[in-house]
């Protein structure tokens, strides 16, 4: 199976196209965020303040990378639990977010929105840190950079080797996938 | 009794501060073993085969470029093998295992994970300290250190469970499989599942997590360990969850049980997951 080459930010069209269990490959602009990152963003949008990006259109990608080493332009960045997110992610959905990256299961609550509001789940592969950092070519910091290895950057990837786990009619490769091969 | 052998406190510090350099960044070669042959043998899932594919290939640029294999590179557990008739000198040797962790995650480049108050200021340390110690006195003038340092993907998935001695062997294959099966993707499966059984709670997880630093290709010395062993390891491999859990045959690499004497009352049982990136090293000084 090819991976499908893909472009953000995401437009709706590409997102409805995407199934459970597609391979693609991602190139252009992600953000990172993770847990203090999320409580931050929803504390603005409740007081009506910008967020730090706008996320229309746009790709989250949950990871607290490791410093860069010396000629890498992020350290070993793979993927963190995505559920932790969960309580914060409706909301940015709600917002325009179309895609995000991560490893792990999500809420109910979750992927009733991504179907609402037309959004992909992708995974990168736990663990395989020091490849995915292979993929990422420009680090720049976005907001919170008090929060170190938390803050919010704007990681420029090439490539970027992900697996569609939720589409947006809601199939669920962790829920297929192990079907397949259960005994 | 042996003759006291003295320990300059620096040396501690030295090895541990090099044995999260190496643990950090370059797998056991029985895991990468275990990897490459789930992915030329065993796994039948093209998913599955790819996410194998991609975990060799982070650890060969892991080794090569001298990078951390995981961005998480964990909470510092250090075992301390401490024989009788050392006598360690120059300072106290919490604090040097500490100054050797601080030391080995600003060189390293690793992530700084861990914060001063799990409740109420979650501040980073700045330095990955303090770490987890298990210190043990044991016969003899050498001193033995294993480090692990323990992402918490994996960690988080841990479980307790006090059993009565009438749930027997069944009980106890049922509890570590489900803990792994409910886990799911979250622990970065294929998994290396640590279980400690008996003793006290807390003398149960201390097995648990000693468990996970045995090398996957060995079974428990003792048969009937060894064969439930493979029994939990083959129901956790039937579920189907596999690599990364997006379906495939190799869920867990290998599950290891480590036991102790028991109260006629109970019996504690502590599944302690690791994930693939099942990180240790030890040197005997
Ligand atoms: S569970 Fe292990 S492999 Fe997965 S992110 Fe954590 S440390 Fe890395």
């Amino acid at each position: 199976m090819e991976a499908i080459p893909l472009i953000t930010p995401l437009d709706t069209d590409t997102v409805r196209r995407l199934r459970a269990g597609d391979r693609v490959t991602m190139s252009g602009v992600v953000y990172t965020a993770r847990d203090a990152a999320h409580k931050r963003m929803i504390e603005a949008v409740e007081a009506g303040r910008p967020l730090p990006f706008p996320l229309e259109g746009q790709v989250i990608y949950y990871v607290g990378p490791a410093p860069a080493p010396p000629g890498w332009a992020v350290g070993p960045a793979g993927p963190t639990t995505s559920g932790r997110m969960d309580p914060y992610t409706p909301k940015l959905l709600e917002l325009g977010l179309k895609g995000m990256i991560g490893k792990g299961t999500r809420s109910g609550k979750v992927i009733g929105a991504m179907e609402r509001y037309e959004a992909v789940y992708f995974g990168a592969v736990g663990g395989a840190a020091a490849l995915i950092a292979k993929s990422v070519i420009k680090t720049e910091l976005v907001a919170y950079e008090d929060l170190g290895p938390e803050a919010i950057y704007r990681f420029t990837v090439s490539k970027l080797p992900l697996t569609v786990l939720i589409d947006s009619l809601g199939n669920n490769l962790y829920a297929q996938g192990p079907k397949v091969y259960r005994r | 009794m042996g003759e006291i052998r003295n320990v300059q406190i620096d040396i501690i510090e030295d090895a541990v501060k090099s044995l999260f350099l190496k643990a950090n960044t370059s797998i056991g070669q029985d895991i990468y073993n275990a990897l490459f042959d789930g992915l030329n043998k065993t796994e039948e899932s093209p998913n599955g085969r790819d996410v194998l594919g991609q975990l060799l290939k982070n650890h060969d640029i892991a080794r090569e470029e001298g990078v951390p294999i995981c961005q998480d590179t964990g909470m510092a557990v250090v075992f301390l093998d401490i024989g009788q008739d050392v006598h360690i000198t120059g300072g106290y040797i919490e604090e040097a295992v500490n100054r050797g962790v601080a030391a080995a995650y600003e060189e390293g480049y690793f992530r700084k994970s861990v914060v001063t108050d799990p409740l109420f200021d979650r501040r980073n340390t700045g330095d990955n300290t303090p770490a987890v110690i298990h210190t043990r006195i044991v016969p003899g003038r050498l001193l033995h250190i294993i480090v692990t340092p323990k992402g918490f993907g994996s960690e988080n998935m841990s479980a307790l469970k006090m059993l009565t001695p009438a749930s027997g062997v069944e009980g106890v294959e049922e509890f570590v499989a489900d803990t792994v099966i409910a886990a799911g993707p979250n622990p970065c499966p294929p998994t290396i599942v640590g279980v400690g059984i008996g003793g006290t709670m807390e003398k149960a997880a201390i097995l648990a997590k000693r468990a996970t630093l045995r090398p996957v290709n060995e079974s428990h010395p003792e048969s009937r360990y060894a064969e439930l062993e493979r029994r939990i390891l083959e129901r956790i491999n039937r579920s189907g969850i596999g690599p990364a859990g997006l379906g495939g045959r190799i869920t867990s690499l290998a599950v290891h049980i480590e036991y102790a004497p028991a109260h006629i009352a109970g019996t504690a049982v502590v599944v302690n997951l690791c994930c693939h990136a099942c990180r240790h090293a030890q040197v005997t000084l």
